[in-house]
């Protein structure tokens, strides 16, 4: 796999989420997604960058574009600091909140994307890698 | 920031066009102006024109709800109106149905709709 073009965002505002989700507009007019393609993983990349914020304190936006033999992909890593994830799997279902949102975050996002991975741990933080295949 | 979406009073009804990538206070501000100005002006409906919205989130689209349900309690009916077909199909996968609120396709229709419920009533 080999990555085409990268591009690092810190996310400590709202502001920075609303910059998240233009950049991945971006990158993904790039590999020229389909329009709804493009604001699913945007919609996405919102998602996971208010939690980001909200539940991890703020982090980094790791945005890459892949290429794998002849497809290319939009590749999107959130990376916090915070206390991690103590229950994954309740995390991921929807309707479940610890914070004032809708509990659609997580679940929600995975749906919308192609490859969905999340890797929690108190030490490290929770680190979460969408990809969305062209 | 100072940013607020602005309000405007037609008729009997409050029209609201958001062309801006909201963040989410700027969202939770529109809420509670729209609030505020329902009672402010006795209005009977709510327009928001969503056209130029490239992304609804669960967070947005609760904003959406919460605006809704407050006018309900306040007798004011709400349409939201121009949903592109990409944010449609998105907001439905992510798992929001935005229930109980009232949609049309653009302002003319959407107007139509909150001047027929005016005359129900």
């Amino acid at each position: 796999m080999n990555i085409v073009k990268s591009s690092t965002l810190a996310v400590v505002s709202e502001g920075d989420v609303v910059k998240v989700r233009q950049a991945v507009r971006a990158f993904a007019v790039e590999i020229k997604l389909s329009l709804v393609d493009q604001t699913k993983v945007v919609t996405a990349a919102s998602e996971l960058g208010r939690n980001l914020l909200i539940y991890g304190g703020g982090g980094e936006v790791f945005l890459e574009i892949i290429k794998e033999g002849m497809r290319q992909g939009l590749r999107v890593v959130f990376q916090d600091h915070g206390p991690g994830i103590p229950d994954i799997e309740l995390a991921m279902k929807d309707g479940y909140t610890s914070g004032n949102g809708m509990g659609l975050g997580l679940g929600g996002a995975k749906r919308l994307v192609g490859e969905f991975y999340l890797v929690s741990n108190p030490v490290e933080g929770t680190r979460i890698t969408i990809i969305k295949w062209r | 920031m100072q940013e607020q979406i602005p309000i405007i009073k037609l008729e009997d009804f409050l029209l609201v066009s958001i062309q801006v990538d909201m963040h989410d206070r700027l969202a939770l501000q529109l809420q509670d102006d729209l609030t505020a100005k329902i009672t402010e002006v006795n209005a009977r409906g709510v327009l928001i024109d969503i056209s130029a919205l490239e992304v609804v989130d669960s967070f947005i689209g609760r904003v959406i709800g919460n605006i809704s349900a407050m006018a309900r309690v306040l007798d004011a009916r709400t349409v939201v109106v121009g949903m592109q077909p990409a944010v449609a199909i998105t907001l439905v996968e992510l798992g929001l149905t935005l229930e109980g609120v009232h949609s049309a396709l653009n302002v003319s229709r959407g107007m139509a709709l909150l001047r027929r419920s005016r005359e129900e009533q």
